[in-house]
C-alpha cells in the first residue's frame, strides 16, 4: 500500500488548539507521527526577562489559556521563594479554593473538547454551560473571566466579595448534581466506551520514562500528585484522595479527570468550612524599586494537566534573569503523543491527543 | 458496563419539564460583575498626572499626554493617561498603583469601530467628559463604545489595602511630649540607616515634588541614592540646588511633601527627614562633595545677611569664582534661622555644619558687623562690584493695643533663648498669634516655665484671630504644641493688656472674632464687641508677624528702590532691584517667607550677578 504524508491540524475538526501533527500513514495505520508545535510561540520566557517582577504577573497566565491560574500560582510561589515573602494564612486557603475552581473549570473544558470531538454535542453543551458557571464565579471574584490575574506575590489580589461562599456552593451543587447525567450520556455510554477503551494505552514504566505526569501517569496506577507529595497553599489542611486507574488507556485517563473533578468539588467544600479569617495580602515592596537578591529557585505544583515547574533565577536585579517553565503538555504533547500515535488508526488521532489533555500554548512558551 | 434499556432514549423527554440550561434566552445583555475589568475611568479632579500608571503598564499601553485646558499646580501636572486598547491587557496594575486612586476600571467592554485610531482613548469620567458618559435611559447597547458609555458603571476599583505602594510612613523616632517639654533637647531623633532606606523605598519617582519645590531640588534622585545606600551621592545631588541641607533637613516648609502623590490617600514621603538623614550621616562634606570653585574672576560680591538666601548666594557665587563677603550682625551664620527656630528644632551645630562648608569654599564671613552701624551701605556699594540683599524680616510687629509696650516681642524672646541668656517667664504666659513663630514661642515658653518653675502649675495659652481651620501654623506644629500642653484660644483677638496697681501685667482682654478676612480675601478682622474674655497672665508675648528693617539704606537710595503693591522689593527676572548692581531675594522679595524660597531666589540672583559682573571691567 502507498505511504502518505498527512497534515493533521492546526485547522482540523479533531484538533483542539493551535497545534499540528504530521502523520506518515499507510492506509488507515499511522507509521510515524511528528508533533509540530510553534503556532502559538510568543516567547514568554524571553519576554519575562524584560519585565519587572510585578509586570510579569499579568503575563505568565497567558501561557495556559484553559487554566491560567496554576501559572499565576507558580510564578507567585517562585517569586515568594526567591524574595522570602510571607503569605498570610487566609491567602493560602483562598489560593487553594481558587486553584480547585480552576481545576474544575479546566476539566469541564477538557470534557467539552473530548465530547465535542467525538460528536457528543449535548454533553459538550452541558460541559460548556457548567464551565460558564465557574467562569461567572471567577468574574465575581477577580473581574476577569478567562485571565483572572488574581494570585500575586504576597497573597491574592482581593478578598472574597460578600456572599461569595454561597455562590461557590450553589454553582458547585449545580455541577455536581449533573454528574449522573454525564455518566449516563458520556462516561458510561457504550458509544464513548467503545471508542476510548484500549486506545492510546501506555504502561506505567513507559509513562515514567517519557516524563508523563498528571492524569497520564495516574491512569497507569501511579499515585503521583504534587499536592500530596509536596503540599503547597492549603492542600495539607484538609483530607482528600488522589483518584487513580490502572489501565493506562484513553478511557481511564478521562475517568481520572472525572474523579478528580468530583474530588475537587468536595475539597472546595472542606476548605470553605475551615477557612480562617484575616488579611489576604502582605504588601510587596515598591514595584519600581523592587529588586530580588541573587539566587535561584525551583518550585512545582500540580496543575490540572500534571506537574508544572518553574525555575526562576535572579541576578539581584529588578527583572528575572531567567525563567524556565516545565509544563506538563511538553512531554505529553511532543513525546508521548508521538509514541502513542505510532500504530494507531487515523480516526483516533484526535481521540488520543485530547485524552492526553494537551494545551498547545504550554508547549510554545 | 450495564446494558441500556430499550426505552432509555425516551427518558430524555423528562428534560422538557426541566428549567432550561440555556442562559439569557431570549437575549438580554449580560451584566458584568462588580469587579469587572473593562475600560478605564479616570477622575480628572483626583488624578495628579504622576504617570505611575504609565510606568507600571507591562504592555506600554499608557502614555501621558498634556491637556492644555488643565492648569498645572503644585502636586498636579496637566498630564492625563491615554490608553491604547490595542495593547491593554486589562490586568488592572494601573489601578493598584494609582496613588490618588483616580484610575479605575468599569463594566464597559464593547468598542467596535472602523477607525483604529479610536482605540486610543483618554479616559475621563462623567464630570470631565459629560458627552461620552450617558444616563442609563439614553444608553444604547448598539452604540456601546469607548465614546458611548454608561454613567455610574463601576468595575475593578482601587483599594488602599491592596495598593502596590506603601501608604504609611516609617515612623520618625521622637522624644515623648512629657519628656521634651521639660528641656530644649532636639525633639526629632532622626532616621537610622535602615529606617531611612525603608522610607526612601516608598518613593514612586513621579517627581511631582521636584516641580513643587521652589528650588527644584532633584528629589527623586537623592531619595533613590539613599535607597541604594549611597548617602554621599545623595548629598552631591542635594548640593546641586541646596547648600544648606542640615538646616533645610530640619526646618524646611516642605512644599514637596504637600505635593507628594502618596499624600493623597496615605502619608507623604518624609522628604525633609531623609534630607536631614543625609546631612547628618555624611560627616565630612568636603570629602564627599569634592567641589572646587571656578578660577577667580576678580569680581567682588557683598552679601548682606547670612540667612538661607545669603548663604546660598555665597555658595553659588563662590563656585562661579567670584570673591564673596558676607555681612551679618549676628555672631554666626544662619540669619534668622540662627535665632528663630528653637533649639529643640534646629540646633546651632547643624547650622554651623552648613556654614562651615560654605566657608571652606573661600567665602569671607564678617559676623557681628551690622550694616549701617559698623559699616555703611554706601561704603559697601563703593568697595564691591555687586551687592545682594538677603536681609529677611528681623523686626517683630506689635499688636499696638493699649499697654502693649509691656509685652515681649517674639523675635527678641526667641533670640535671647537661643543664643543669649534665657528669658524669665511667669507662671501664666499668653502668646498672641497663630503662626509658626507663635508656636515656637509658645513651646519655648512652656519649656522655660517647666525649667524655671519646677513642680508648680504653669499655663501657656495661645490666642489667635484665626479659627482652627484657617490657623496659619503647620498642622504638625499645632498637634505637637497641643501634646506639650499649650492651651489654644482660637478666634479671639486682643483688645487690651490689663495691668495691676504696680504696673505689672495682670491679663489680656480678648474679643470674639467675627471674621478675619473681608470678601476680597484681605486681612481685615472684625469682632463681636459684646463677647469678651479675660485671660490671666503675668507674661504676654506678641508673635503676630515680622517686618524688614531697611533703615541701613540711605534715604536718597531708599527712595529710588521700587516696591510691589504687596510691599515687597521689586526685582527683575535676574533678581536685580531698581538700583543697578543691587540684587535682592528671600523674604523681602517673595511672599512664601521661607528658607527654600530664599534659596530659589538666590539661584536666580546668582545667574543675574554672574551676568552683571561679567559685563563690567575688573576694577
Amino acid at each position: 500500500m502507498r505511504e502518505l504524508e498527512l497534515y493533521f491540524g492546526p485547522q482540523h475538526m479533531g484538533m483542539v488548539g493551535n497545534f499540528s501533527i504530521t502523520l506518515k500513514v499507510e492506509g488507515d495505520r499511522i507509521l510515524q507521527a511528528i508533533s509540530n508545535p510553534g503556532y502559538l510561540h510568543r516567547g514568554f520566557e524571553k519576554l519575562m526577562e524584560y519585565r519587572t517582577w510585578i509586570q510579569n504577573f499579568p503575563i505568565v497566565c497567558r501561557m495556559n489559556v484553559v487554566e491560567p491560574d496554576s501559572m499565576e500560582m507558580i510564578y507567585a510561589m517562585g517569586v515568594e521563594k526567591l524574595a522570602g515573602l510571607e503569605v498570610p494564612e487566609r491567602a493560602h486557603y483562598l489560593r487553594s479554593v481558587y486553584l480547585e475552581l480552576a481545576r474544575v473549570g479546566s476539566h469541564l473544558f477538557g470534557l467539552w473538547a473530548y465530547s465535542n470531538m467525538l460528536g457528543f454535542d449535548t454533553v459538550a453543551q452541558w460541559a460548556m454551560y457548567h464551565r460558564d458557571l465557574v467562569l461567572d464565579l471567577f468574574e465575581e471574584l477577580t473581574g476577569g473571566r478567562v485571565y483572572h490575574i488574581y494570585i500575586w506575590p504576597g497573597g491574592v489580589r482581593r478578598d472574597f466579595p460578600k456572599g461569595f461562599k454561597d455562590k461557590i456552593v450553589s454553582a458547585l451543587h449545580s455541577i455536581g448534581g449533573c454528574v449522573p447525567d454525564y455518566n449516563n450520556t458520556f462516561f458510561e455510554n457504550r458509544l464513548f466506551y467503545d471508542r476510548a477503551k484500549g486506545i492510546g494505552k501506555i504502561s506505567q514504566k513507559e509513562a515514567m520514562e517519557l516524563g508523563a505526569a498528571g492524569q497520564v501517569l495516574r491512569a497507569t496506577g501511579m499515585k503521583y500528585d504534587i499536592r500530596k507529595i509536596q503540599p503547597y497553599a492549603a492542600y495539607d489542611k484538609v483530607d482528600w484522595e488522589v483518584p487513580i486507574r490502572e489501565e493506562g488507556d484513553a478511557y481511564s485517563r478521562i475517568l481520572v479527570i472525572r474523579d478528580e473533578m468530583i474530588e475537587s468539588v468536595h475539597m472546595i467544600f472542606k476548605l470553605l468550612d475551615v477557612m480562617p479569617e484575616g488579611p489576604v495580602y502582605h504588601r510587596i515592596p515598591n514595584p519600581f524599586k523592587w529588586t530580588i537578591p541573587r539566587g535561584d529557585a525551583y518550585v512545582r505544583i500540580e496543575s490540572s494537566r500534571g506537574e508544572l515547574g518553574l525555575y526562576l533565577v535572579s541576578d539581584g536585579g529588578d527583572k528575572p534573569y531567567r525563567a524556565h517553565f516545565r509544563t506538563p503538555s511538553y512531554p505529553h504533547g511532543l513525546i508521548i503523543l508521538e509514541r502513542l500515535l505510532k500504530g494507531a488508526s487515523v480516526a483516533d488521532v484526535g481521540n488520543i491527543m485530547i485524552s492526553l489533555y494537551v494545551v498547545a500554548p504550554e508547549i510554545d512558551r | 458496563m450495564k446494558k441500556g434499556n430499550i426505552f432509555s432514549p425516551f427518558k430524555a423527554i423528562r428534560h422538557l419539564f426541566r428549567k432550561p440550561k440555556t442562559l439569557k434566552y431570549p437575549f438580554e445583555p449580560k451584566e458584568p460583575a462588580r469587579r469587572y475589568r473593562g475600560f478605564h475611568l479616570n477622575d480628572w479632579d483626583a488624578c495628579t498626572g504622576c504617570g505611575n500608571c504609565a510606568d507600571i503598564c507591562p504592555n506600554g499601553a499608557i502614555i501621558m499626554v498634556e491637556i492644555p485646558e488643565i492648569k498645572p499646580e503644585p502636586g498636579k501636572k496637566n498630564q492625563r493617561p491615554k490608553l491604547d486598547y490595542g495593547r491593554c491587557c486589562f490586568c488592572g496594575l494601573c489601578v493598584d498603583i494609582c496613588p490618588p486612586g483616580a484610575l479605575s476600571l468599569t463594566g464597559d467592554y464593547f468598542h467596535i469601530h472602523f477607525d483604529t485610531k479610536t482605540f486610543s482613548f483618554i479616559p475621563g469620567d462623567e464630570k470631565s467628559d459629560p458627552e461620552h458618559f450617558v444616563d442609563p435611559q439614553n444608553y444604547s447597547l448598539l452604540k456601546a463604545s469607548l465614546s458611548h458609555r454608561k454613567k455610574n458603571f463601576p468595575g475593578f476599583s482601587p483599594d488602599i489595602e491592596y495598593a502596590l505602594f506603601e501608604p504609611e510612613r516609617v515612623p520618625m523616632p521622637q522624644v515623648e511630649p512629657e519628656e521634651r517639654s521639660l528641656s530644649f533637647i532636639e525633639q526629632v531623633l532622626g532616621y537610622s540607616e535602615k529606617e531611612a532606606r525603608a522610607e526612601a523605598a516608598r518613593c514612586l519617582e513621579c517627581k511631582l515634588c521636584e516641580e513643587a519645590c521652589p528650588a527644584h531640588l532633584k528629589i527623586s534622585d537623592y531619595i533613590k541614592a539613599i535607597y541604594l545606600g549611597e548617602p554621599e551621592e545623595s548629598l552631591r545631588k542635594i548640593y546641586e540646588d541646596n547648600p544648606i541641607p542640615a538646616i533645610c533637613g530640619r526646618i524646611c516648609m516642605k512644599h514637596c511633601e504637600a505635593a507628594c502623590s502618596l499624600s493623597v490617600r496615605g502619608e507623604a514621603l518624609s522628604i525633609r527627614w531623609l534630607k536631614r538623614f543625609v546631612a547628618d550621616t555624611v560627616r565630612d562634606y568636603q570629602k564627599a562633595l569634592q567641589q572646587k570653585p571656578a578660577p577667580s574672576t576678580g569680581k567682588k560680591l557683598a552679601i548682606i545677611g547670612a540667612g538661607p538666601g545669603g548663604l546660598s548666594m555665597a555658595y553659588f557665587s563662590a563656585l562661579k569664582g567670584h570673591h564673596v563677603t558676607v555681612f551679618d550682625s549676628l555672631p554666626g551664620g544662619g540669619g534668622m534661622l540662627r535665632v528663630g527656630p528653637p533649639l529643640y528644632r534646629l540646633p546651632i551645630e547643624a547650622i554651623d555644619k552648613d556654614v562651615n562648608y560654605i566657608k571652606s569654599l573661600g567665602v569671607e564671613f564678617r559676623f557681628n558687623a551690622t550694616v549701617g552701624k559698623n559699616i555703611s551701605f554706601g561704603d559697601i556699594l563703593k568697595q564691591y562690584d555687586a551687592v545682594y540683599l538677603g536681609i529677611g524680616m528681623t523686626m517683630s510687629r506689635s499688636t499696638k493695643v493699649r499697654n502693649s509696650e509691656k509685652c515681649i516681642l517674639a523675635l527678641n524672646f526667641l533670640e535671647r533663648n537661643k543664643i543669649r541668656e534665657k528669658v524669665n517667664v511667669g507662671k501664666k504666659v499668653v502668646v498672641i498669634g497663630g503662626g509658626n513663630v507663635a508656636m515656637d514661642v509658645a513651646r519655648e515658653s512652656i519649656r522655660l516655665q517647666h525649667i524655671q518653675h519646677p513642680g508648680e502649675e504653669v499655663v501657656t495659652s495661645a490666642v489667635s484671630l484665626e479659627d482652627w481651620d484657617i490657623m496659619p501654623a503647620n498642622k504638625e506644629e499645632i498637634e505637637e504644641a497641643k501634646e506639650e500642653g499649650i492651651r489654644f484660644n482660637p478666634a479671639w483677638g486682643p483688645k487690651d493688656v490689663l495691668l495691676d496697681d504696680k504696673g505689672n501685667i495682670r491679663g489680656l482682654l480678648c474679643m470674639k472674632v467675627k471674621r478675619v478676612f473681608d470678601d476680597a480675601g484681605r486681612f481685615s478682622p472684625t469682632f463681636y464687641e459684646d463677647q469678651e474674655m479675660i485671660l490671666e497672665a503675668d507674661t504676654i508675648i506678641e508673635a503676630i508677624g515680622q517686618a524688614s528693617d531697611f533703615s541701613f539704606i540711605p534715604k536718597e537710595m531708599f527712595d529710588q528702590l521700587k516696591f510691589t503693591p504687596r510691599r515687597k522689593i521689586q526685582v527683575d527676572e535676574y533678581g536685580m532691584t531698581s538700583l543697578p548692581g543691587v540684587f535682592a531675594g528671600g523674604d523681602i522679595v517673595n511672599t512664601n517667607l521661607d528658607a527654600v524660597t530664599a534659596i530659589a531666589d538666590a539661584k536666580i540672583a546668582t545667574e543675574g550677578v554672574d551676568h552683571y559682573l561679567s559685563a563690567i571691567p575688573i576694577s
